[in-house]
């Protein structure tokens, strides 16, 4: 009798240790695939950081390691914090993504407010405008934009490296699929209770789309961080060099074959995205995620 | 205080009519209840008052003088949202505050930064925020005015949306379906609570619902709509007892009317179902009627022992509901292809065990209306009299 008590439940048994097995093995899958993703995308990063840690003898060595044998951090970073100011491309940075940002958020969330909840005629042909600007890269309009810039004598300033990018049409395109969700009932009540559409775009409708607003920044910030080709129309100026402009100058001097300094620069400057990312990184997600923008 | 008289307002969506020509006055102080079936354009009709939406034709006059110029916050209205339309991202406190913020602060003492040059803004504040917390009382909202809305439950939530509207002392209260998100016992509860406001403020009550017990328990009068028209505008009473319209017999009740085919025979006498009834009407003989019979108008006697002067109908036991203070009876009428027909009962009446039974009725309790919904006034048929019931011993 005991026997056979035990005898019944063991099929049952082995089907859940299957189950459990196979979990194992799809989750193990997914892992490998997601890593393989990860080391494919972090490698250049990796070596980036590796290479500044290292000695210049062992850059250029045939028997290739990733760890350092010999670290030379020290030298490389201060080498490269001293030849270059690294800190002015990082401080140029800041203010050329900060007022690009800054002007983006104040042009962009009204006019998508205004498309998403106003009501007027020629809505929606100016949204398909806008759509269609979404269309056009920054280099078509790149040569009128220069003249127009040099003829006014404004080359060589901040505002030249940001006055092409004040008006967002992706920050227009992603903040009214965003605000197109908000309630209507709830501008309604705020218009009952006295407040003008200006006041309810930024005391009501804003405050509940920080996701939003986080996730641009992001793409903003990386966009103009990065940003080569107009800074190098435009500036000529070093002191005015946002990073890439900055790392392109400081590769042109003699440090140009001296690459643990150079990576060290590397580093210095695509440290301070890295960080902000991963401190913006759930709300970005967040953001991301809610409009169906991907 | 003030009146509101709408002066036939129109209003179409694209090439859809949805308002047809509405015309109503509604009395200072007055509780006015709009339903009707869903889509008929009440909530159209109130956002138009409110300002929100704008009538293509017609004029809506507050206290008496036109207020369509102005905007929607001028116009001393105050709505409750449907769905409350709370801020989100504002306490308790906020959204009670901020209709007293934005009418008793000048726009800079509101910029942020701006506003801590003005020395009036501390003083209109502290005032503000007296008569929050004085709502919040009311209300019974003082343990919660630091939460924020996704903290609350909808009955809470309900009553702050009430709160905002009242702290700006409106005219006019206008409200949208305020109780439909809530459950069943809640519901109840609120519209005591609501109809105990009204009694307090004195204020005018414009109330949307498409419930009719919240139309016949809190309104002192209803305006019936359907499909952009008011088909009735009387009291409950009236409503409940001559709706004017077969669609307003079929919406205001609970269980609904019994409506049975009938038509006029000779001599103006009315037939249900080719029985003749004790009554008459002034209409040519062949022309069909549609019959309403309330529930509580049918009583259910022993098959054979129908009065001589009363309306009778055979019909067989279904179902019976147990409500417990009475019971809700559904019967089959034998050869008939129809509907169950209801009837309320007193929950000691036995039934024969086959369920064969007679429904009697006062042949004057009959609501008739011709082929187009409209009522039609009858009359006791001469030489008739008032019928003596033989009831089921219990
Ligand atoms: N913005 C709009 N655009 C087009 N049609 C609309 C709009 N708003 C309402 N309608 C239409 O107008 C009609 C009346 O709508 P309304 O919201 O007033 O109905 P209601 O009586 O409040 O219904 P319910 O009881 O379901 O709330 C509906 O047929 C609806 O489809
Ligand atoms: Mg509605």
């Amino acid at each position: 009798m005991g026997a056979a008590a035990l005898a019944e439940p063991i099929p049952l048994r082995a089907t859940a240790a299957q189950t459990r097995i196979r979990r194992l093995l799809s989750l193990l899958a997914t892992h490998a695939v997601l890593m393989a993703g990860a080391v494919f995308m972090l490698l250049p990063f990796v070596w980036m950081l590796m290479t500044s840690l290292k000695s210049p003898g062992e850059i250029f060595s045939a028997d290739f390691t990733l760890w350092p044998r010999r670290f030379s951090a020290v030298e490389n970073y201060d080498r490269a914090l001293t030849t270059a100011p690294l800190l002015r491309f990082a401080l140029n940075g800041f203010i050329i993504c900060f007022g690009i940002l800054v002007v983006q958020l104040l042009v962009a969330i009204p006019a998508a407010y205004a498309l998403a909840k106003l009501k007027f005629p020629g809505r929606n042909p100016l949204f398909v405008l806008v759509l269609l600007g979404l269309c056009i890269p920054v280099q078509v309009p790149a040569l009128p934009l220069y003249i127009a810039l040099a003829s006014l004598g404004l080359l060589n300033t901040y505002f030249a490296i940001m006055f092409p990018f004040f008006l967002s049409v992706f920050a227009i395109f992603l903040f009214r699929q965003f605000f197109k969700s908000f309630p209507d009932d709830i501008i309604n009540a705020a218009r009952l209770d006295g407040m003008s559409e200006f006041e309810i775009v930024w005391r009501i409708v804003v405050p509940s789309a920080w996701p939003a607003i986080a996730a641009f920044s992001v793409f903003s910030a990386v966009a103009h961080w990065n940003d080569l080709y107009w800074p190098l129309i435009v500036v000529s100026d070093t002191r005015l060099a946002p990073p890439p402009l900055g790392m392109m100058f400081f590769a042109d001097a003699e440090t140009g074959s001296n690459y643990g300094a150079l990576t060290a620069a590397a580093t210095v400057l695509t440290a301070p995205l890295v960080i902000a990312f991963l401190v913006a990184r759930r709300r970005f997600i967040e953001g991301i995620t809610m409009t169906g923008v991907k | 205080m003030a009146s509101v008289e709408l002066k036939s307002i129109g209003k179409s969506f694209g090439s859809t009519p949805v308002l047809g020509g509405i015309d109503l006055a509604v009395a200072d102080g007055e509780f006015m209840t709009l339903v009707g079936p869903s889509g008929c354009g009440k909530t159209t009709l109130i956002r138009i008052i409110a300002g929100i939406e704008s009538q293509d034709a017609g004029a809506v006059l507050i206290g008496g003088s036109s207020i369509d110029h102005l905007r929607p916050h001028e116009r001393r209205v105050a709505m409750v949202f449907q769905s409350y339309a709370l801020y989100p991202h504002m306490s308790v406190r906020g959204n009670l505050s901020l209709p007293l913020v934005m009418s008793r602060l000048r726009l800079h003492e509101r910029v942020p930064l701006i506003r801590l040059l003005s020395s009036r803004r501390r003083e209109t504040m502290h005032s503000i925020e007296g008569e929050v917390e004085a709502v919040a009382q009311q209300l019974q909202l003082g343990a919660l005015l630091d939460r924020r809305p996704a903290q609350l439950s909808g009955g809470q939530r309900q009553r702050v949306a009430l709160g905002r509207a009242m702290v700006r002392h409106p005219d006019v209260f206008l409200m949208d379906e305020p109780l439909s998100n809530l459950d069943a016992k809640l519901r109840v509860h609120m519209r005591t609570e609501l109809a105990e406001l009204h009694q307090r403020l004195g204020a005018t009550f414009i109330y949307v619902t498409h419930d009719q017990v919240e139309a016949m328990t809190m309104s002192d009068r209803v305006a019936m709509m359907d499909a952009g028209h008011i088909l009735q505008l009387g009291t409950p009473t009236e409503l409940y007892g001559r709706p004017a319209n077969v669609k307003v017999a079929q919406f205001i009740g609970s269980p609904t009317i019994n409506l049975l085919p009938g038509s006029v025979g000779s001599n103006d006498a009315v037939e249900l179902l080719g029985r003749r009834l004790q009554l008459a009407v002034d209409l040519p003989a062949g022309s069909p009627l549609t019959i309403g019979l309330r529930p509580e108008a049918l009583t259910a006697v022993p098959a054979n022992t129908a009065p001589a002067d009363a309306g009778s109908l055979p019909a067989r036991l279904r179902r019976r509901e147990n409500l417990g203070a009475e019971h809700i009876l559904h019967f089959d009428l034998p050869g008939a292809a129809l509907p169950p027909v209801v009837a309320r009962a007193p929950p000691e009446l036995q039934l024969p065990a086959d369920g064969h039974v007679a429904l009697t009725f006062d042949p004057l309790a009959c609501h008739l209306f011709d082929p187009s919904g409209a009522r039609v006034e009858a009359r006791r048929a001469e030489g008739s009299r008032d019928p003596v019931v033989v009831p089921f011993r219990s």
